[in-house]
């Protein structure tokens, strides 16, 4: 009486073609990853070397280094690092802990979605009539930042926003009710409980911000810059720009040189993703409830 | 003015710790609470027991005011502390809280230590306005650790996260954190209905010591634990209060024909 029917097993072929048809899906998911860093790594290794990282360009960009490129991006992440996450920090905070549930609130959420289909170019665009024109800050690192941090503010406020809600109701009601503020709630238990979300949030922001290049072309990248950038009202390189620049704008430029670059930068955002993993594992081996 | 201040003797009945006059409750459309009148007796164990969604809790809720949180509730009446409007608009919410501590169906400890959750009624309240020394600290820690019969057990574990405890001490450690801030009223909604039959009676042993020093209101749909841990027994149906008298005589001896068919469990 249990053996199986033929219907059975139709069924169990059926069911191992789906397996192995979903199995092949996911497994397409890793193919461009691994092509793109294996392309990267044996076409762009090679020019890689001291040299290279920490010297300036050279014969029209076609040697040389990409030093003011390197410190240029570091730059540019980290003013963009400053303006955009007291600001998003403070908003995910109000629009989780205080806002009520209405209109102007939903508005608001609206908005941040909206922020966050914005194309690049368009940002872009807005950065150089804003911050460039309008507040006269000129082509500089503070319009080239300010842009970014304009354009990574919903990235910062949902991540926020999502780890501050991974804290249970239970200890807010609890707070609340020995008389707590919403602010001492805040500080004492629920910030304490999602920093490591945040952290993970700005640290994907960073990874983010660090290969974009529609916002900085117009607001304060520059083409070629051979000097460091000695302050926010500077211009800079980039490495973004840079790399579009080699590839696509000068003639003659060796053609480990774009991979190269296109390595570093990846590398640098592969860095920064691992270190924002790292420590989301660590605070959530600490964090127990 | 503040709830913290003792009636005006004379004034009012100074026996009755809570006074609930002509209370009715809505949220949005939905009226769950009718016309509700209370006396609970200071010092007493008072408990309410009725059906799911016959208003025990939202009864219970009103009286710290923490319905208000949800936004669509309305109130109208009188629910008096000591004489005091809590409903009074010039009631100031963290006062009242500090006099009015609520013990939750779910042991709900902060991820802290064991001390720090004792102290945080403290930190957030701070007597002299700052917040207490290690010395002072560590009194009152034991203080509130004993009056909950914790202190045995946790007494060298303190930095212990009060999430990690069993479902009992961690109970215990919600009501002890409640204590160091002198609360007067001790609104309890089902504290032991997430806990198994010994935590059970270790909580009921507790929350009947605590008798006297504290009066005390507890929700429970345990008809048992109302006859075995409670003084005084309000019965609740659809929003209003059907029967309210001393506990013993309600189970045996119920005035109400609907009282008697539900502690008889013929409903509910």
């Amino acid at each position: 009486m249990f053996e199986a029917t033929a219907q059975n097993r139709r069924n169990l072929k059926v069911e191992g073609l789906f397996r192995l048809l979903f199995l092949w899906m996911t497994c397409m998911l890793i193919l461009p990853v691994a092509l793109i860093l294996g392309v990267l790594i044996v076409r762009g290794g090679p020019a890689i070397s001291w040299e290279f990282l920490f010297t300036q360009p050279l014969n029209n960009m076609t040697a040389g280094g990409i030093l003011p490129a390197l410190v240029g991006t570091v730059w540019l992440v980290v003013v963009a690092l400053i303006a955009s996450v007291p600001v998003g920090v403070a908003a995910a905070l109000y629009l989780s802990e205080y806002a009520p549930d209405n209109r102007l609130t939903r508005a608001i959420n609206l908005a941040i979605i909206n922020l966050a289909g914005v194309p690049s170019i368009v940002h872009a665009l807005f950065g150089l009539g804003a911050f460039v024109i309008f507040f006269r800050f000129g082509t500089s690192i503070l319009a080239a930042s300010l842009t970014l941090a304009v354009m990574t503010l919903p990235v910062v406020i949902v991540a926020t926003r999502e780890s501050l809600q991974t804290v249970p109701l239970a200890f807010r009601e609890a707070c609340w009710n020995m008389g707590a503020t919403r602010w001492q709630t805040i500080r004492k238990i629920v910030l304490p409980n999602s920093i490591s979300g945040i952290l993970t949030g700005v640290i994907l922001e960073v990874s983010r911000t660090s290969g974009e290049t529609a916002p900085i072309m117009f607001t304060g990248a520059a083409f070629f810059l051979p000097f460091l950038p000695q302050g926010v009202l500077d211009q800079t390189m980039a490495m973004s720009l840079h790399l579009f620049v080699i590839s696509t704008q000068v003639p003659d430029v060796p053609e480990h040189m774009p991979f190269g670059v296109a390595l570093v930068l990846i590398s640098m955002v592969l860095a920064m993703n691992g270190i924002s993993i790292a420590f989301r594992v660590y605070l959530r081996g600490r964090k127990k409830w | 003015m503040s709830v913290a201040e003792p009636a005006t003797p004379g004034a009012v009945d100074a026996s009755a710790a809570i006074l609930v006059e002509k209370l009715n409750l809505w949220y949005g459309d939905f009226q769950a609470l009718l016309d509700v009148d209370l006396r609970v007796r200071a010092g007493a164990i008072t408990s309410l027991i009725g059906p799911s969604g016959c208003g025990k809790t939202t009864l219970l809720r009103s009286v710290n005011r923490i319905n208000e949180r949800l936004g669509y509730v309305r109130t109208t009446g009188s629910i008096r502390l000591w004489g005091l409007d809590v409903l009074d608009p010039s009631v100031e919410i963290a006062q009242l809280r500090k006099q009015v501590g609520m013990v939750f169906q779910r042991p709900n400890p902060l991820p802290l230590s064991v001390r720090d959750n004792v102290l945080f009624g403290t930190r957030v309240h701070l007597p002299d306005g700052r917040p207490p020394n290690r010395v002072e600290g560590d009194r009152i820690v034991e203080e509130a650790l004993r009056q909950v019969l914790l202190w045995d057990e946790l007494k060298d574990s303190l930095d212990r996260r009060g999430t990690e405890l069993s479902l009992e001490q961690q109970q215990k450690l919600c009501i002890a954190r409640l204590l160091p801030v002198k609360p007067r009223l001790l609104l309890m909604d089902e504290p032991c209905s997430a806990l198994d039959p010994a935590g059970t009676e270790a909580v009921e042993e507790l929350i009947w010591k605590l008798r006297g020093d504290y009066t005390i209101l507890i929700v429970t749909h345990n008809m048992a634990q109302a006859r075995r841990a409670s003084e005084e027994c309000v019965f609740m149906l659809l929003g209003e209060i059907i029967e309210h008298s001393d506990t013993a005589s309600m189970f045996l001896n119920p005035a109400n024909s609907q009282t008697a068919a539900y502690i008889e469990g013929r409903y509910g």
